[in-house]
């Protein structure tokens, strides 16, 4: 679903990616997790079209990213740590928004359904400047999952949340995974990784240095093989 | 994934220009800070001027135009500032940069909505204007040069709004790079105004009319041509 062939990119004289290929399957949860400054954001704002690299080619769905971007767009929804919402919409207007920028046709039955699936059915009416933090996180995945895309691609999701939130987010990131989409989250939180994915890469100083599969993975095993290749 | 053939890409494309207007208002209308903003400097610019120039009727005449072009120019300045900034701090424009629009549809629907927050101001201003100077500003003509200068102002000025808003010192660089580029379309404005008000017949400032249309439409063709590249980082 998701092809990296040889990606790399520069800001100015400082390389942050180097010749990263990595694949993603349909339907698969993937994680790709590292420390600050791996690169991570970078590799999923080229993921997201919000960014282009300098060498290397991305395709979604057999799509180009450099040649196909706006029909990649309709095709991606994004979690970033920032909730992409006006404060001084309401939910509901917040959505209807965004599906009008997706050309939702029916979209007052779209914005009901997500609504109901974050749990903000009731609040759909209050601005967003008066929700806490985990209220504007699942908006912001409402938002991303509106017009139902085949790829979801979720950047720190966990970042500020309490305990409360983040278990409810995870059993949003677990439904809109076993809905058949294809998803990829980064992180550097390897316990929500192993948790919720299928598959495993870890970024380290813009390359990617490890890639597996989670199963018949423990905890125990991964944090110490992660820990070894970060301190290298 | 939705499938949105039912719409033709025209139609997709004035969808995302009216929901970007849309949205502008809406928040506007909540918030009331950028007309409010805009309201008062005008007024302030206004008065000061009608205060500080304690001139003879005639002398007025002369400066009058000159004085409403300020407030214009500065105001509207001013609300050019807000167009990307508020977007940028929400970090909202990357949800719109996400989305399957084209891009040029950001610029069209940001540039019409800070446009009507302008007519917003012109509307009160003008009025005022005739009470304090007592000069007759309601020619149609006198009109639609303010129309089309503050058309072509707004134009050059969300367009680099768009460029400013991605430096450390948007709100210093916005004027320094406005006010250069838009220095054609203000003296031409400047200069029809004076010539409608002071009843000069159409060949003596027919030049500087034309100037006006014609900036408003190169610079409209350039925005369209380059905003797509400016608002990608």
């Amino acid at each position: 679903m998701i092809n990296i062939k040889s990606v790399s990119k520069s800001f100015g004289m400082k390389q942050v990616l180097k010749d990263i290929t990595l694949n993603i399957e349909p339907g698969e949860f993937t994680t790709l997790v590292g420390p600050n400054g791996s690169g991570k954001t970078t590799l999923l704002r080229i993921i997201a079209t919000l960014l282009r690299p300098n060498s290397g080619q991305v395709t979604i769905a057999g799509l180009d990213l450099n040649t196909r971007s706006h029909a990649v767009r309709q095709l991606l929804g994004v979690v970033s740590h920032h909730t992409l919402l006006y404060d001084n919409l309401t939910a509901y207007e917040n959505l209807l928004f965004y599906a009008r920028l997706y050309s939702i046709k029916d979209y007052a039955n779209r914005i009901s359904l997500v609504l109901d699936k974050v749990d903000l059915t009731g609040s759909k009416d209050i601005l967003v400047r008066t929700f806490s933090h985990g209220m504007q996180q699942r908006l912001s995945i409402a938002r991303a999952i509106l017009h139902n895309p085949r790829v979801i691609l979720f950047d720190e999701p966990h970042t500020g949340l309490d305990q409360n939130n983040s278990v409810r987010l995870d059993q949003i990131l677990q439904s809109t995974s076993t809905s058949g989409n294809t998803v990829l989250m980064i992180t550097h939180d390897i316990k929500h990784a192993l948790a919720l994915s299928d598959k495993i890469a870890v970024l380290h100083k813009g390359e990617v240095v490890y890639q597996g599969s989670t199963t018949q993975l423990s905890f125990d095993e991964f944090a110490h093989k992660y820990h070894e290749i970060i301190n290298v | 994934m939705y499938n949105n053939n039912q719409y033709t890409k025209t139609s997709q494309y004035w969808l995302a220009v009216r929901t970007i207007i849309w949205k502008d208002l809406s928040i506007e209308m909540r918030k009331k800070t950028l007309v409010s903003a805009l309201l008062i400097f005008s007024v302030m610019v206004t008065l000061v001027f009608t205060f500080a120039l304690d001139l003879d009727k005639s002398t007025k005449d002369n400066v009058a135009v000159g004085v409403l072009w300020v407030t214009f120019v500065f105001s509207s300045t001013l609300g050019l500032n807000q167009t990307f900034a508020n977007e940028k701090n929400q970090n909202s424009l990357e949800g719109m940069l996400l989305s399957p629009i084209d891009y040029t549809a950001i610029f069209v629907g940001k540039f019409i909505s800070t446009y009507i927050f302008v007519i917003i101001v012109e509307i009160i201003v003008i009025p005022m204007f005739y009470i304090l100077y007592g000069i007759p500003l309601f020619s149609p003509l006198f009109i639609l040069i303010v129309l089309l200068g503050s058309f072509g102002y707004t134009l050059v000025g969300t367009l680099l709004a768009s460029i400013a808003t991605r430096t450390r010192a948007r709100e210093i660089m916005l004027p320094i790079l406005l006010l250069p580029v838009a220095m054609p379309i203000i003296i031409a404005s400047v200069q029809c105004s004076n010539a409608i008000l002071s009843g000069a017949h159409w060949g003596q400032f027919s030049n500087a009319f034309n100037l006006v249309i014609v900036y408003d439409i190169i610079f409209l063709g350039v925005a369209i041509m380059t905003f797509d590249y400016l608002i990608q980082e």
